[in-house]
């Protein structure tokens, strides 16, 4: 579903992807994982088409269409979602309407109806169970004064709503407590569809033991330097990044 | 910011939907301005000898009077006497009923969406529409007289009510009080008068739409609200203006006066001609408001959105002579294109235990420029008074300006005034937040700039409140792309 080839990325006119290579198949989960400044964010923003980091080389595929050139709107249409580590506050817009904005947005450009108010409050209040979160937050601000968690939360909320293809998640476990990284983790867990392929960023391990992907990639210096299954993510837990990477750990 | 940028300048370069003229015969004073100017204008009118008597006190005081230039808004200087002072749809008489009116004006409202045929009116909203210099119809007068409330144009209570008119007229805004004022007390030729008695609680919302349609003429309106003991009263006012490449004055007085525990709710929504982007055309919007809450516990509330005109330069005000009395002061300014705005609002407290809030959301695109400039005043006795003036800027691109300009004085210890300011910009973060979940960039900027205006867009009445969003996306369209 989506294939990655010799990726090269540049932000700043600083190479920072050298030559990535990922194929994901619908239905599969896929850890990214690596040190800092390995280039896992710069991936996930690649992905979702943002401005600033520039693709200099290979070609990034969703379901055999090219999405190098699309802008993040036409990539969001297309059914890429980005789950970002700083959710951003937009003060004074209305969660709900925001949301239902971005939804219509995308069913139209798939040439499908309005949802209207009554239908999509309800599908909103089906979605809200998920991650657990209460009614009230959809008529305050997108963000706004909302917690750490509450803001996590939020992201899983919009991917269930939207319902991407593509899912990638950046960074999500990061400023989480546990019992919050509970609740974004069964959210995720329970998204997770034959049709649709996860890309789960993360420096930790800890969160695989609650989203469980059927493959671990470490990213260093801009390269996937190993794949594996979920035993490699272990791995990399006792035995530090280092081991691969071939820096001392 | 690259794309943002980019995105904000196609917002920016946009049409004016509301350009067209119509084609009307009119009756015209032809331009220049003297006594015989204000004669001409009080004989058309047919007005009482006071009325005249009082047009050519202001005249002449006008004449001892310079022209202020304090405020931050650029413009050459204006010629008086190249302006029309009058210009009237051509009628044999005033007409009786909306079967008497021109049908080519009846459609030029209808063409602006405000029908003025009362069965396809908005269900509670009573209008008075003027074109140009005079007041074409008044919707709804017979079911307020019911409940006692005037709701007619000042041509007409001049002449139905002239002891109100006398008592209130210039109680507020003095003819000597400023340059436009004096000017506007000379030649004014029509606005709204309205008049609820006391213990009434208007059951419509009160509008009146203005339109400039003559060329080379300016539009002095005058509008006179009183609220007597316990009424309230909600009104609104839109504007809308034909595309032309001169400009054209439009210096406007209100005044509002509210007596023991009276609420007057003025809201504005204007969008005048702003001129096209290189600066051409456009009006010169120089407004005097004030509200006088005169009687204790007597509340007076102004709320703004100014999208259009190439200039805009005025200053809400409130009076707060009442013990307990309130004033509130909600606005939005954009400016886009090269328009410019000066405004901002003045509370005066006199009486004890006067409150007043200001919250004032400048945005400023293209090269527009913003200028908030507010006065807080705690007088002597006014024990116990408090002001929260809350001021944000967001700029959109980097060719524009906001500036920001608040004083305060303040002569009772008691007193507490907080001022709270900020300025911001749009961030590729929220940029690509709203972009990644599927909104376009247009979308995007104009719900978050929807978004920072929101606490004044809530004290708009519900169905302008829809307009005004419409309106300041509208507006946006062509800054972004």
């Amino acid at each position: 579903m989506l294939s990655i080839k010799n990726l090269k990325a540049s932000v700043d006119g600083k190479e920072i992807l050298r030559g990535l290579d990922l194929e994901v198949k619908a239905g599969e989960v896929h850890a990214i994982m690596g040190p800092n400044g390995s280039g896992k964010s710069t991936l996930a923003h690649v992905l979702a088409g943002r401005d600033g980091y520039e693709v200099t080389e290979g070609a990034v595929q969703l379901d055999g269409e090219d999405l190098v050139g699309l802008t993040p709107e036409e990539r969001a249409h297309r059914g890429v979602f980005l789950a970002m580590q700083y959710p951003v506050e937009l003060p004074g817009v209305n969660n709900s309407l925001f949301l239902r904005t971005a939804l219509n947005a995308i069913r139209k450009a798939r040439g499908e109806p309005d949802l209207d108010a009554v239908a999509f409050l309800r599908l909103m209040r089906e979605k809200l169970k998920l991650v657990n979160l209460r009614e009230d937050l959809l008529k305050r601000a997108v963000n706004a004064g909302f917690s750490g968690g509450e803001k996590k939360r939020n992201e899983i909320f919009q991917m269930a709503l939207l319902e991407p293809r593509l899912a990638i998640l950046d960074e999500t476990d990061s400023g989480l407590d546990i019992d919050a990284l509970r609740v974004v983790a069964d959210g995720v867990n329970a998204l997770r569809s034959p049709d649709r392929a996860m890309i789960v960023v993360t420096h930790y391990q800890r969160l695989l033991d609650y989203i469980e992907p059927d493959f671990v990639h470490v990213l260093a210096g801009g390269r996937i330097l190993r794949s594996g299954d979920k035993s490699l993510a272990l791995e990399l837990e006792d035995k530090g990044y280092g081991w691969i990477t071939g820096e001392a750990a | 910011m690259a794309t943002s940028n980019a995105v904000v300048h196609d917002l920016v370069q946009r049409g004016y939907e509301h350009g067209f003229v119509t084609a009307i015969e009119q009756d015209t004073l032809p331009p220049g301005l003297s006594e015989d100017t204000v004669r001409a204008i009080s004989a058309r009118k047919g007005e009482p000898e006071w009325m005249l008597d009082w047009r050519l006190k202001a005249y002449r005081h006008w004449l001892s009077m310079e022209e202020p230039a304090w405020s931050s808004v650029h413009y050459p200087k204006i010629d008086y006497q190249a302006i029309s002072y009058y210009a009237a749809p051509r009628t044999k008489d005033a007409p009786k009923s909306l079967d008497e009116i021109d049908p080519e004006l009846l459609r030029t409202y209808e063409k602006l969406g405000i029908p003025l045929e009362e069965q396809k009116a908005l269900s509670g909203i009573a209008v008075d529409a003027v074109f140009d210099s005079v007041s074409v119809a008044t919707t709804f007068r017979e079911k307020l007289a019911e409940a006692g409330v005037i709701f007619c144009s000042m041509s007409e209570a001049v002449r139905e009510h002239p002891e109100l008119v006398q008592r209130y007229l210039g109680s507020v805004v003095p003819h000597t009080d400023n340059f436009f004022a004096a000017l506007n007390s000379a030649v004014f030729s029509d606005g709204t008068f309205v008049y609820v008695p006391a213990g009434v609680r208007c059951p419509m919302e009160l509008s009146t739409y203005f339109r400039i349609n003559a060329a080379k003429t300016g539009q002095f309106e005058r509008t006179l609200i009183v609220a007597e003991a316990g009424a309230y009263v909600s009104y609104l006012e839109g504007c809308t203006a034909p595309q032309r490449d001169e400009n054209q004055l439009h210096a406007a007085v209100v005044e509002l006066v509210a007596l023991d525990d009276a609420q007057i709710k003025y809201s504005t929504v204007q969008n005048w001609y702003p001129g096209d982007a290189q600066g051409r055309g456009g009006i010169y919007n120089f407004v005097t408001k004030r509200g006088d809450c005169r009687g204790a516990r007597s509340k007076i509330s102004w709320t703004q959105v100014e999208t259009g005109s190439a200039i805009t330069w005025k200053y809400p005000s409130c009076i707060l002579r009442g013990d307990g009395s309130v004033g509130e002061f909600y606005s939005v300014a954009l400016t886009k294109g090269r328009q410019q705005a000066d405004t901002g609002t003045k509370m005066i407290h006199i009486g004890r235990d006067t409150r007043s809030t200001i919250v004032s959301k400048g945005i400023s695109a293209g090269e527009g420029k913003n200028a908030y400039r507010g006065l807080v005043r705690i007088a002597q006795r006014a024990e116990n008074a408090r002001n929260h003036t809350q001021c944000d800027s967001l700029l959109l691109g980097d060719r524009c300006a906001a500036h920001t300009f608040p004083y305060v004085e303040v002569k009772n210890p008691s007193a507490q005034v907080e001022h709270e300011a900020t300025t911001s910009k749009i961030s590729e973060d929220q940029l690509f937040y709203c972009r990644s979940r599927g909104l376009s960039a247009e979308d995007a900027v104009g719900m978050i700039v929807n978004g920072f205006c929101r606490e004044v867009f809530q004290e708009l009445p519900m169905e302008f409140a829809v307009e005004a969003q419409k309106l300041l996306t509208l507006s946006l369209e062509g800054t972004v792309g």
